[in-house]
């Protein structure tokens, strides 16, 4: 090793340290603990090793209605949320009057804390003794029957949940949309124009392709939140989600990990890596994706 | 097909909103196209240019006046239903689509009875791209081109729906300085072998000089003058045109007449002029000028460029106003360099005199040279 790297070794060296305290020694810690059965982390003792673990989560069905609870959430509302962000970009760029004050209107969410928002969510779905929450008045006016979205059946708790995820990751996905939008050079826009393009197939032959990297970004990140999903679970029906049969993968480790039912670390471990490998498997199907789909690479 | 444009004119309204009044970007505009021809808008930059193009094109609407397409008045109708091609600055290729895709896209715009076929775009497509001589990269990507490929991808796309007029947007001032005469002679070439009218917006005077039928030279929104490119450089009709054809570009020196006699400084440097006693600008083609050791004009040397074909003396005179005297002659002719002085007489048909106010031309036509002794 010469001079010259050995110094830069040494400028790295915080880096590495902060990085391998509090990232790479956790990592294999959890992959330890996943194997090691019964792990009690107070006596720092085991009694054996093997598969035991993820066996015992795969066939836990608090963790089954968790991952299915995880996957229906992430199959809605990455879609949809990303559909309408666009849609909705698209407008916001084809407007000029008040198009900075709608801008902030759609951001407002993302800078709201969750817990407001779920106040917010509380209002307008839960039922109290004292009223039946805001859309059920709407329903009613409509000559529907009271539902209950908050405690009652499970797909109505699992449509305020997808509305609720979707309301707020918009926000944010509106931001970048808009931003990529405008970065587009606008002669494209006026070449098509004078070929008399229609402004449908303007959006879908231009503008979606001049913007597929940012799409892609979106829907990376947006697989990757949707698997970690856990807070706006809590901010709707609060810290017992297994009760309300709507936890998710992340509420699953918690649990696990300090839960009523806590204390068992092996267990959050195994939980935690198969978490790992789902998203990791989606990312990389992504990623290839997008590979092929890219065009705007510099060839 | 002929294009007429009658008191054409834009207004912007002021970025600057304590300003009320409006930015005019293109002033009064009338001239007229004649078919076939192709015609440069020729300005620096700011100039209206562009705008005139937009608007020609239908990409902008005009604030007054209006545009003839032959005897069809097209001042409100959308672009695509005029029959235009455009050629942008930068291309505006779509850089997701091959190159095929790329020249097809406007005829997949067509429709209702003007629908082609599969094969008929294709036959079309290919043509277009054979024209630019592009046919063996259809497959190609636009980043996998060179600038020049891509410029002809996009006169391909801009032809291929065979339009009455084609539009180009200063479209060779991306490229190296080589390509940049093949690229133009390449657009003349494609231009007289389709033999549709084409506009072709540019900042390089020589550009617009080498390829145009026309020219109409302009300067913040208001034409100066048009006509052929030769005619407007041997007779410009204000300072502004004078100085900004040519290159090396003119020499100016300050000057008065005096009965009859131009000055410069206290040398009479032409006679016979039928004016009134004035201030002017007397400007001088570099090639004006001729080495005479009578010669009235006498600048002090500065240095000396041989180019091979012709040199070119650098000198200077306390008259001028620029920065140095550029003059042009021919290479056979020994040019002696120990003193400190050149002399000149000029030659009558390359000196150009101007109203010191109005910057307008002062018509001089029997100005004979002067000679001393």
């Amino acid at each position: 090793m010469d001079k010259k790297s050995w110094k830069g070794w040494l400028y790295l060296l915080p880096a590495l340290i902060f990085l391998g305290v509090f990232m790479l020694y956790p990592m294999a810690d959890v992959l330890v603990y996943s194997f090691e059965e019964g792990f009690n982390s107070a006596s720092q003792s085991y009694s054996g090793t093997g598969l035991y673990n993820f066996s015992y989560v795969l066939h836990d069905p608090y963790f089954l209605q968790a991952l299915k609870n995880t996957f229906i959430l992430v199959i809605i509302t990455v879609p949809v949320s990303t559909g309408m962000a666009l849609l909705i970009s698209a407008l916001l760029c084809s407007i000029r009057k008040l198009r900075e004050f709608f801008q902030t209107v759609f951001f407002l969410p993302y800078v709201t804390n969750t817990l407001a928002v779920g106040l917010v969510f509380m209002i307008l779905f839960k039922k109290t003794p004292y009223s039946d929450g805001f859309v059920n008045r709407i329903l009613h006016f409509f000559g529907g029957n009271t539902v209950d979205f908050i405690e009652g059946p499970y797909w109505a708790k699992m449509l305020v949940m997808c509305l609720y995820t979707i309301w707020i990751v918009m926000p944010f996905k509106i931001l970048i949309l808009t931003s990529a939008m405008a970065s587009v050079n606008p002669d494209y826009y006026k070449a098509a124009r004078v070929d008399g393009t229609s402004s449908l197939r303007i959006f879908w032959r231009i503008t979606i392709p001049m913007i597929s990297p940012m799409i892609s970004y979106l829907v990376i990140t947006g697989f990757i939140g949707a698997f970690k999903a856990y807070s706006d679970e809590v901010a709707i029906f609060g810290t017992n989600l297994n009760a309300a049969g709507m936890n998710t993968l992340v509420g699953y480790i918690y649990d696990m990990l300090y839960g009523d039912s806590g204390g068992y670390p092996s267990y959050a471990s195994a939980a935690a890596l198969i978490l790992f490998a789902i998203v990791f498997t989606i990312t990389v199907m992504n990623l290839m994706v997008r590979k092929k789909t890219n065009y705007l690479s510099e060839g | 097909m002929k294009i007429v444009l009658e008191n054409l004119t834009k207004k912007y309204p002021n970025r600057n909103r304590k300003i009320r009044e409006d930015v005019v970007a293109v002033d009064h505009f009338n001239f007229e196209i004649p078919d076939g021809q192709l015609v440069s808008l020729l300005g620096p930059s700011g100039c209206g240019k562009s705008t005139a193009l937009n608007m020609i094109c239908g990409l902008e609407k005009p604030t007054g006046g209006k545009i003839y397409f032959g005897d069809d008045d097209v001042t409100l109708l959308p672009p695509e239903k005029r029959g235009v091609g455009m050629v942008f600055q930068s291309y505006a290729l779509y850089p997701h689509l091959t190159v095929r895709k790329n020249i097809m896209f406007p005829l997949e715009n067509l429709k209702g009875s003007r629908k082609l076929s599969r094969e008929e775009m294709n036959r079309k497509v290919e043509e277009a791209a054979r024209l630019v001589q592009i046919d063996d990269l259809m497959d190609r990507r636009p980043n996998e081109m060179s600038g020049g490929q891509q410029q002809r991808v996009a006169i391909a796309r801009a032809l291929v729906k065979m339009p009455k007029v084609l539009l180009l947007d200063e479209p060779l001032s991306n490229l190296d300085a080589r390509l940049r005469i093949q690229t133009r002679e390449e657009i003349r070439r494609i231009q007289k072998k389709t033999g549709i009218t084409t506009v072709f917006v540019t900042h390089d005077q020589e550009e617009a000089m080498s390829i145009s039928d026309r020219m109409v030279v302009m300067k913040s929104g208001v034409l100066q003058q048009i006509g052929k490119p030769q005619d407007i450089y041997d007779s410009p009709d204000n300072l502004f045109v004078a100085r900004f054809l040519g290159n090396p570009p003119i020499n100016v020196f300050e000057g008065r007449i005096r009965d009859k006699v131009l000055f410069i400084g206290e040398d009479p440097v032409a006679d016979h002029i039928e004016a009134a006693d004035q201030k002017v600008y007397a400007g001088i083609r570099p090639e004006g000028f001729v080495l005479d050791e009578n010669g009235p004009l006498v600048c002090r040397l500065k240095s000396l460029e041989v180019l091979g074909r012709d040199t070119s003396i650098v000198s200077a005179h306390d008259q001028m106003a620029g920065t140095q005297i550029r003059s042009i002659i021919s290479a056979e002719r020994a040019v002696d360099t120990t003193g400190r002085t050149v002399s000149f007489t000029v030659k009558p048909n390359k000196l150009f005199l101007f109203n010191h106010e109005t910057e307008k031309r002062i018509p001089a036509e029997g100005m004979q040279a002067v000679r001393k002794g």
